[in-house]
């Protein structure tokens, strides 16, 4: 069943206040998800006030201060800081989306909240777990299958095939559009959810792939591709500005296609 | 928890495709289509039959056209309608057993409100109403 609610040990807490420092000269505050799978007690939310005119301009920036400045002890992803790695994605302001890429001038009000990718186990602090996410991945063989034997040098492809992999391939798997659909929180361990599917269609219309068949085979299920209901929530969320949503109803139409 | 030692791909890749799901997909969107003009030709024959009296209203149920397209209505309506709670019922209840009694109540509920609604038009167009 549906959980509307979430579980007692997971209700989130009010936590601890830390202050803006004297001479301050623009606080905005960010309430920050906090849990330590180490300590005893719920997650909680802390209230960090800080002066942004001292941070750099992107939320991901206002973390690091927080880290170095304030509170060693917040935890999160990330690596490339700007928009590549797609480490650092989570929820910002009620939204999904990567902290490097969103400005904290962007947020609205005086107040930002700041919490892990919905739905996701979560590891520490703004660190969700994201194994099935990338099992789920893998499930799809995200790479060339080929029956031909391998040319001597590379598997050609016109440029008009090459182009039908655009806005598919900048995909960097952060997981903001999975994360966001309603229906893989209530199915997420049988529905493949958007960035997956997103990829599955990437293998299905590449012109080099001699797998299309078996591929279709493997997604046409009630629950693998069928949970998707066009709520579009995905689209809405991709910080790449991708549209998940467009690809699977691309799969949809392929398996129409095959059979009429 | 056995689900412990079991690999992540594992647990993805579950119990596979189950290789259907392309035909329901396409029958919903089919069934919608239909109800298009059914329901439209419906709502003009109820709206014309509004102030007339019981045996206006018989006859016009009596006749072959109309209650052929009755039926259909009623077909592709109930069979709609099914397989729209069905979608629901996937969607957000996933203890097995409740599910499975929940989507064979659905099926027994539609079919026999169905069959009686066609019953009942049958039992009109062929006289037995008057
Ligand atoms: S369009 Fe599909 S995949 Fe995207 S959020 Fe909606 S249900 Fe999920
Ligand atoms: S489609 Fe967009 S939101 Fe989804 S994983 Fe890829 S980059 Fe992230
Ligand atoms: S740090 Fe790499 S995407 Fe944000």
């Amino acid at each position: 069943m549906v959980e509307l609610a979430l579980p007692k040990n997971s209700r989130v807490q009010k936590g601890r206040h830390h202050p803006a420092p004297a001479g301050a000269k623009k606080v905005k505050t960010f309430k920050v998800y906090r849990y330590d799978p180490e300590q005893p007690g719920n997650p909680r939310w802390d209230t960090y006030d800080i002066d942004v005119e001292a941070c750099g301009p992107m939320v991901l920036d206002v973390l690091i201060h927080i880290k170095n400045n304030v509170d060693p002890t917040l935890a999160f992803r990330r690596s490339c800081r700007e928009g590549v790695c797609g480490s650092c994605a989570m929820n910002i302001g009620g939204r999904n989306t990567l902290a490097c890429t969103h400005g904290h001038e962007e947020i609205p009000g005086k107040e930002c909240q700041i919490a892990p990718l919905p739905s996701m186990p979560v590891v520490k602090d703004l660190v969700p777990d994201l194994t099935m996410f990338y099992a789920q991945y893998a499930s799809i063989e995200p790479w060339l299958h080929t029956k031909t034997p391998e040319p001597q040098q590379e598997w050609r492809q016109s440029p008009e095939d090459r182009e039908k992999l655009d806005g598919l391939y900048e995909c960097i798997l952060c997981a903001c559009c999975t994360t966001s659909c309603p229906s893989y929180w209530w199915n997420g361990e049988k529905y493949l959810g958007p960035a997956t599917l997103l990829h599955a269609y990437r293998w299905l219309i590449d012109s080099r792939d001699e797998a299309t068949g078996e591929r279709l085979d493997a997604l046409e299920d009630p629950f693998k591709l069928y949970r998707c209901h066009t709520i579009m929530n995905c689209a809405q969320v991709c910080p790449k500005g991708l549209n998940p949503a467009k690809a699977i109803a691309e799969v949809k139409k392929m398996l129409v296609d095959r059979v009429i | 928890m056995s689900t412990e030692f079991r690999t992540p791909l594992s647990r993805a890749r579950g119990l596979g495709s189950a290789k259907h799901g392309a035909a329901h997909w396409i029958a919903e969107r089919v069934s919608a289509l239909a109800l298009i003009p059914l329901v439209l030709w419906a709502v003009f024959g109820v709206i014309r039959l509004a102030r007339a009296d019981y045996d206006t209203a018989v006859a016009w149920l009596a006749s072959p056209l109309n209650a052929v397209l009755m039926i259909l209505l009623i077909l592709v309506a109930f069979w709609h309608m099914q397989t729209g709670v069905r979608v629901i019922i996937e969607d957000y209840i996933h203890k097995m057993l409740t599910k499975s009694v929940l989507l064979v109540a659905n099926l027994f509920i539609v079919t026999l409100a169905g069959a009686l609604a066609i019953f009942s038009i049958l039992k009109v167009a062929l006289g037995g109403a008057l």
